[in-house]
């Protein structure tokens, strides 16, 4: 039986005047890949920068627990000191800070070795990058293949990634899948916020979202089905029967 | 205390490794508030230094055509508590030469200390002349640092300066550097400061892009802390024909901290071309928020995102053939 690392339980979320967030209860097992999947707008990223505890994003209601502690409350950086990180759907850029002193900043070995390693495993040559700096002079794709390269780097317990795919192209998507496999095998687990299915087959488990609720979850292959039949024909505004869904009724 | 022990204390004051600085084929002065306490030359390097009652005059030339393999280490200072150094600096980098200076100014112990340096600077047709000049302060502050200088850069040649403060609290910094830019010329004045306390920061860089073809870059990075203020007044004016020319200002302040910038660009030709971007604020909320998430507290990542602001060491040569 999967042990359950991050429970999410009746989490509410406003934020000037809007419901993003409407009673989310997850559980996310360790050392499995879970994607949440769901149009734009159902709340998918709201979800993980309120996991995060970033600015704003204060539930009003409900609790976080990471391995069994309430994080709810607590500063973005103890988050990350006990295991828990996140990766953006677009990556910061940093005028004058080197890939090097960016992946080290948080890294549990700061060697230059260590350094090397990472941007290997995520494609990139140590060589061509390790004296650059995190600006405008790479591409996003490249940015966002570096800031993986750091959370490998700090050897995280779980990693939440967003989007994973925007802005990379088919061959760095094929290593960022693989890259995933590999991580899951160390032990990590992952949660990926995704509309793509080719990033929700990468998954054990999914959720699928929509209006700030969690409408379904389980069984990717009917997930990716339902988001298939519903939710990609509901986006671009065909009318959808999703009266039977106990969820929305709710 | 001797002059040789007074240098050496100067130079062990830098904090950085200083071996390379004692070496034969590397050129030096060693300015002790009004005493020349050492000197050391090169061939193709000319100095003649009178001592005043408050400082030195000096005339430094690099002859036609010559190269220097290692740079040229200037080190001015004033180690006690309080003092007046004033420094006047006539420097020639005669044609085809290629030299890059190194000064380092320390005043570690500073609580009132007056460094005034009057500079006029001529670089020849083809000469390229650099100037690093990095400042060592008092933990406190407690020094006026007012660099002035009028620079003439000749057809074809290549001036490049860059200010930093490696140590210590900046205190009242009052920088004005006038560049005047012949034709096919490159000019490039970079300044990277960190203000904290009740450090006061004036910044005034000027560039006339005088001649057909040349260009020029100002660049300054500023953060600033607690009380401390800056004031960043850039001015290019592009009149030579196909002139080209940009200028970056980005600041930082936190806490009650203030930053003013007003860059002014002129054009003064229909072909030429100048560009200005001005940054002032908090820290970026998602880079710092990133950090963060790398497990850094709020004030470890705020020190990192200035650390690289400040460090960042921008390859000139490559910035101007792109703002060409």
């Amino acid at each position: 039986m999967s042990k359950s690392m991050l429970t999410i339980d009746g989490l509410y979320l406003t934020i000037q005047n809007k419901a993003l967030l409407k009673g989310i209860g997850m559980d996310i097992w360790e050392g499995h890949i879970h994607a949440i999947i769901g149009p734009n707008g159902a709340g998918k990223s709201t979800l993980v920068s309120t996991i995060m505890g970033l600015p704003g994003y204060k539930p009003e209601q409900g609790k976080i627990l990471f391995l069994g502690e309430d994080i709810t409350d607590m500063p973005i950086y103890e988050r990350a000191k006990r295991g828990l990180t996140l990766a953006w759907q677009e990556p910061a850029r940093f005028e004058g800070l080197l890939v090097e002193k960016f992946i080290l900043a948080g890294a549990a070995n700061k060697s230059r070795k260590r350094a090397e390693e990472v941007l290997k495993m995520v494609g990139l040559e140590a060589d061509k990058y390790l004296n650059r700096a995190v600006d405008k002079t790479l591409s996003g794709g490249e940015r966002k293949r570096i800031e993986l390269a750091s959370i490998i780097a700090m050897e995280p317990k779980l990693i939440l990634l967003d989007e994973p795919d925007s802005g990379i192209d088919i061959d760095a998507l094929e290593k960022i899948f693989s890259l995933l496999k590999n991580l899951k095998q160390e032990g990590i687990t992952i949660v990926v916020i995704t509309h793509s299915l080719a990033v929700l087959n990468q998954a054990d488990h999914a959720f699928l979202m929509c209006c700030g609720k969690v409408l379904d979850k389980g069984n990717v292959e009917r997930i990716a089905a339902y988001f298939q039949n519903k939710c990609i024909p509901c986006t671009h505004g065909k009318v959808v029967d999703i009266s039977n869904e106990p969820t929305l009724q709710n | 205390m001797t002059e040789t022990n007074l240098a050496m204390e100067m130079l062990k004051s830098l904090g950085i490794n200083i071996e390379h600085l004692l070496v034969d084929n590397v050129a030096k002065i060693q300015i002790h508030q009004n005493k020349v306490i050492g000197l050391h030359l090169v061939p193709g390097l000319k100095v003649e230094a009178d001592e005043l009652s408050d400082g030195v005059e000096a005339q430094i030339i690099i002859e036609k055509g010559a190269k220097f393999e290692k740079p040229i280490h200037i080190c001015f200072g004033v180690l006690p508590e309080s003092g007046l150094q004033l420094i006047k600096l006539h420097i020639n980098a005669q044609e085809n030469s290629n030299s890059m200076i190194l000064a380092h100014c320390t005043f570690p112990n500073a609580k009132q200390v007056k460094h005034i340096m009057e500079a006029d600077i001529k670089i020849d047709a083809n000469a390229r002349y650099a100037y690093f000049e990095r400042h060592v302060h008092g933990p406190d502050g407690g020094v006026s640092v007012l660099p002035h200088a009028k620079i003439y850069v000749g057809e074809g040649a290549e001036f490049s300066t860059e200010f930093e403060l490696i140590k210590g609290s900046a205190g009242n910094i009052n920088f004005q550097y006038e560049v005047n830019a012949e034709a096919r010329s490159k000019t490039e004045m970079n300044a990277r400061i960190s203000g904290t306390k009740n450090d006061h920061i004036q910044l005034h860089e000027e560039a006339h892009l005088v001649g057909e073809y040349s260009a020029g870059v100002i660049t300054s990075h500023i953060a600033l802390k607690h009380n401390a203020e800056a004031i960043v007044e850039n001015t290019l004016v592009a009149e030579g024909p196909y002139s080209r020319g940009h200028v970056d200002c980005k600041e930082i302040v936190v806490g009650n901290s203030q930053a003013k910038a007003i860059p002014i660009v002129l054009v003064k030709h229909p072909t030429a071309h100048v560009t200005h971007e001005a940054a002032i604020g908090s820290v970026d909320i998602k880079q710092l928020v990133t950090l963060m998430a790398h497990g850094l507290t709020e004030e470890q990542s705020t020190d990192l995102i200035i650390e690289g602001l400040l460090s960042k060491k921008q390859n000139w040569q490559t910035l101007i053939e792109e703002i060409r």
